[in-house]
């Protein structure tokens, strides 16, 4: 994890400084363990040109991947993240949220934009997994309510990429509570008939899995991506046994009828660009 | 089987030397003037202990294995309790228990997890952890509630949905998911009652209803107190202070309008006193069921949406 955490934080600044960061210009393929240039693995979308191992994307990276053109324009979350149980564990919530906003540039892990995917208008939330690990809290909800209702008001389709570890502990039971809630918002999308699509990326866990990630009208997982409702650990400490080779993969679940697609990075525009446009045009094309 | 909790010792001491003393009263004037002494003591500690439990107190309290469980308020509180067994599509789950019955003359299908009282009991229930077919079945239930303008009761009781590897390869994620999905579907009045432990995904997947209630001494969390503990804390011994920030009881979550209301439990709670535990219980479900009698159905559902996605913002 503190791989990747090294390697794509500095990513914007090398681009422009390259000198000032000589430590993070290779690193280490975790599929294959060859030695990758920062370089190639902006060019290649964070995928090993090697051994196709999908490491985790930037969700502005994403955007510009799905998005007509790499067109896109941001929406406006509202309210600002709270701290309603005034918790405190090792460290206060609070402070933890100030680390998280300096460091991400951001108020909360969840981003909503909106734009075309192969000419159909598309509206996408997507998480921050750097943003505590695009734990599920109030503004998950919120985003995920107020994209929700962009989408019935644009007639976009909706797109949800989840990156989360689950529930954000907390936010306690407000954080549970997002589960309805986040139900709710892709209730209001199926009811106008418009397409909800997931793309299950790494890790799609726990709360954020048992809700609105299992909804889709189709999903589409990310290679490798770990998709599973409890953590390795909890399962192996419950049933005292080992867990089977490639256990909550994108590709296990596929075996076992969760998700309809596995798709690579590269198919991904085109993927979803050919979904929009049977789901969304209903009229017969005159052309044979 | 008694079982007594750490801190309820004092008491439990208490109520051991009355009987020993009634046991060996020849009818005395003064042994029985020192049992009523004895008792006015025991009451009183009781009432003092649980005036104030901590959060931690009230995590034991909820999981009391003497505690009522789902089987205690269907033979109490239901007629012509008509189990219903299987998802149709893999299996049966005896976690999530199920059926239609007769409550205070009502029609209803009725839903929660059973713990299990003894080895044998809990062995067949899961400790009340339920696997997809479980949420299946459910699911299942709350369709037919709908199709049939039956009004849905649940009772929540687990400490969460099972984590093991069939679990997940069935679709736990999905079963929870859709769960929680036909709760808010249901044209038709839902009530769920959080009456010992609410544990998370595994309760909620049954508790997005209309009103939600919760025993004074129940528990509704969104992880365990150990398992937060042992992330945010790196250690399980932290569970204590786990417990008393994540804000998990009846009295927390109704001030945070999580919940809509809480039930009284007897003085020193539901283990010492089930079948009025259950009573009481019932009396509460009947009048919330009353109160949403005469509302159709889809202003029913938008209400409990409304209700969901205002949830956390006090405006
Ligand atoms: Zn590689």
């Amino acid at each position: 994890m503190s791989w990747i955490t090294n390697f794509v934080r500095p990513k914007i600044k090398a681009l422009i400084t390259t000198k000032d960061v000589p430590d993070n210009l290779w690193a280490k393929c975790p599929g294959c363990e060859a030695m990758l240039h920062h370089a190639e693995m902006v060019k290649n979308q964070n995928v090993c040109q090697h051994c196709d191992h999908h490491m985790r994307l930037p969700i502005e990276e994403r955007l510009k991947l799905l998005f007509d053109e790499g067109q896109y324009k941001l929406v406006e979350l509202a309210k600002t993240t709270t701290d309603p149980l005034k918790f405190r564990d090792r460290k206060k919530y609070t402070d933890r949220l100030k680390d998280a906003q300096s460091a991400t540039k951001r108020k909360d892990t969840i981003v909503v934009a909106e734009g075309t995917i192969g000419g159909k208008n598309a509206v996408i939330a997507g998480f921050d997994f750097k943003f505590m690990g695009g734990s599920m809290g109030a503004a998950v909800g919120d985003g995920l309510v107020t994209a929700a209702r962009l989408a019935v008001g644009n007639k976009a389709a909706f797109i949800v990429i989840p990156a989360s570890g689950g529930a954000r502990m907390q936010e306690g039971m407000i954080s549970l509570m997002q589960m309805p809630r986040s139900v709710i918002a892709v209730e209001l999308v199926k009811e106008a008939k418009l397409p909800y699509i997931v793309l299950l990326t790494d890790p799609t866990t726990g709360g954020v899995s048992a809700s609105f990630a299992m909804l889709g009208d189709v999903h589409i997982a990310e290679p490798g991506a770990q998709i599973g409702f409890a953590g390795r650990r909890v399962i192996q400490e419950t049933i005292r046994a080992s867990l089977p080779d490639g256990f909550q993969t994108a590709e296990y679940l596929l075996d076992h009828g969760m998700v309809d697609m596995v798709v690579h990075r590269n198919d991904l525009h085109q993927t979803f660009a050919k979904l929009l446009r049977l789901l969304m045009n209903t009229k017969k094309d005159k052309a044979a | 089987m008694a079982y007594h909790l750490e801190f309820e010792k004092p008491i439990v001491e208490l109520e051991a030397k009355i009987v020993e003393l009634k046991n060996v009263s020849g009818s005395g004037v003064n042994i029985s003037d020192e049992i009523a002494r004895i008792q006015e003591k025991a009451d009183k500690i009781l009432v003092q202990t649980y005036a104030k439990l901590s959060a931690d107190q009230k995590v034991q309290v909820a999981r009391h294995p003497n505690r009522p469980h789902f089987s205690d308020y269907i033979k109490r509180l239901v007629q012509d309790f008509t189990p219903l067994a299987g998802d149709r599509l893999f299996g049966e789950d005896c976690a999530l228990m199920g059926g239609l019955g007769r409550f205070r003359g009502q029609s209803c299908v009725i839903i929660g997890q059973e713990k299990g009282n003894d080895t044998e009991s809990r062995i067949k229930h899961n400790f009340g952890m339920t696997r997809p077919e479980g949420y299946r079945k459910a699911q299942r239930l709350m369709q037919m509630a709908h199709q049939f303008s039956l009004p849905v009761i649940s009772l929540v009781d687990t400490a969460g949905a099972y984590p093991g590897i069939e679990a997940e390869e069935r679709g736990q994620s999905e079963a929870i998911a859709k769960s929680i999905e036909t709760c808010l579907r249901i044209e038709t009045p839902m009530v769920s009652t959080v009456i010992g432990e609410g544990g998370s995904g595994g309760a909620i997947a049954i508790a997005a209803a209309d009103r939600v209630l919760m025993l004074e001494h129940a528990i509704y969390s969104v992880i365990s107190p150990e398992g937060c503990a042992s992330i945010l804390w790196r250690s399980a011994d932290f569970a204590k202070d786990a417990a008393r920030a994540l804000k998990i009881t009846a009295q927390d979550l109704l001030a945070l309008g999580i919940i809509d209301e809480i039930i009284e439990e007897p003085m020193g709670g539901a283990h010492r006193a089930p079948e009025a535990t259950v009573d009481v219980v019932g009396d509460h479900i009947e009048k919330v069921l009353g109160d949403l009698r005469g509302i159709d159905g889809p202003t029913l559902k938008t209400r409990r949406r409304q209700k969901f996605l205002e949830m956390g913002h006090k405006v």
